[in-house]
């Protein structure tokens, strides 16, 4: 097959435009998948929280404090954190007996004698903001989300309330709002901590036992904390990134 | 010489019927995807504002030394003193912003410091619990013990 110069022209040409426009069309449609790492090594915080242990006493400042400041549903099975008190037989390690009444909304009823003989403590718990967010994962339509500075959040507009999100997350932390039908969580007090507060929990927290922490800053105090003490994560054999860390958490906690 | 477009023109046809589809695709696409979707990643760039609008119930400490200087005289050096003034007073944001007519509800001892201080077996050990009941019967906590500067 011969080709003169024009027609060759003609159909190179052709082939040059339509080449460009799809190469639009391509870049329109991909729109969707920029490179998250970028913004996050971009962003200025990268937030975190440390929890010691060791000095929560279970008083329920935090859960009361989370439900006023975020408008969280009273119902004692909305949370946006909650805390867990741990009785743990000492030769049974598998078997701890776990209670949150009210997720300690109203603090904790002293516990039996019985029950006083077994290793106990309070576990403080809330949305881990993972980096690798299961619940983000499993969202139909992006509307849960890893936000450049490490807060998974929720599109409360763009949430169609299927529940995916609340089944995926392993720690518990979603729930659906009774009055929008759509998913709810630990924001990290996206509100507070972007206004240069910290959040409410850590705010109203007596012993100190829960600190917000911002792992681009190198004077955080959390380096320290991560630095000196023994510390763990929910869950870590999920790989899920998670950034709540404990102090001296205790191997039965699940 | 031979013609290879010679029977053509049901190419042209489909390529037309394709294009019209493509089109149809991309407009429906943008009419469809939110403004701001995928600016920064699989989400709608606005959420993140719309997470960040909410106004804060909790004053915040910085907020409470603006005005009150409790610091020198009586929280200094004390047990209390790095505990946040709305840990015991409460969301305090309406007072902050309007110390006149938002004002900070009285607080009764008896049930407020046992939200702490009530003793329980999960509490850890350096943490000072009583039983309240045996330890000061109906009295208030505060007719011994300074809030602010609680000492034994």
């Amino acid at each position: 097959m011969s080709v003169d110069r024009r027609e060759l022209i003609r159909t190179g040409g052709k082939l040059l435009v339509l080449t460009t426009v799809a190469a639009r069309a391509v870049e329109h449609v991909m729109a969707g998948t920029v490179d998250a790492i970028q913004r996050e090594l971009e962003a200025e915080h990268w937030w975190a929280m440390a929890i010691d242990i060791d000095k929560c006493i279970g008083c329920g400042g935090c859960v009361r404090a989370c439900k006023t400041e975020n408008d969280v549903p009273l119902e004692p099975f909305y949370f946006r954190t909650w805390v867990e008190r741990y009785r743990v037989p000492a030769v049974d390690e598998e078997h701890p007996h776990v209670d949150s009444p009210n997720g300690g909304y109203d603090g904790f009823p002293a516990a039996s004698q019985a029950d006083s003989e077994a290793k106990s403590f309070f576990v403080p718990k809330l949305c881990n903001h993972c980096a690798h967010s299961p619940c983000v994962q499993v969202c139909p339509v992006g509307a849960t989300f890893e936000s450049p500075d490490g807060v998974v959040l929720v599109d409360k507009t763009y949430c169609l309330g299927c529940r995916y999100c609340v089944q995926a997350c392993p720690y518990g932390c979603r729930f659906i709002d009774p009055r929008t039908h759509t998913v709810d969580k630990c924001t990290l007090c996206y509100h507070r901590i972007s206004r240069g507060l910290t959040t409410a929990c850590c705010e109203v927290c007596p012993t100190g036992a829960r600190a917000l922490g911002d792992l681009k800053d190198p004077d955080d105090p959390i380096h320290e904390f991560l630095r000196t003490n023994m510390v763990h994560v929910l869950k870590p054999q999920m790989a899920t990134g998670a950034k709540v860390y404990y102090a001296d958490l205790d191997g039965s906690v699940r | 010489m031979p013609q290879p477009l010679k029977d053509a023109r049901h190419l042209v046809r489909m390529a037309g019927l394709f294009l019209v589809a493509g089109v149809g695709f991309l407009v429906l696409r943008s009419a469809l995807i939110p403004a701001g979707f995928g600016e920064l990643g699989h989400y709608r760039s606005g959420a993140l504002d719309d997470n960040a609008r909410v106004e804060p119930r909790f004053a915040g400490r910085g907020a409470c030394a603006e005005c009150h200087d409790l610091a020198p005289e009586e929280l200094a050096g004390g047990a209390h003193a790095a505990i946040g003034c709305e840990a015991c007073h409460g969301p305090l944001a309406g007072h902050a912003a309007d110390p006149d007519t938002e004002v900070p509800p009285a607080l009764d001892t008896r049930s407020l410091c046992a939200t702490c201080h009530a003793a329980e077996p999960a509490k850890p050990g350096w943490f000072p619990q009583v039983v309240a009941a045996e330890h000061a019967g109906d009295d208030a906590c505060d007719e011994c013990h300074v809030p602010h500067q609680p000492g034994v």
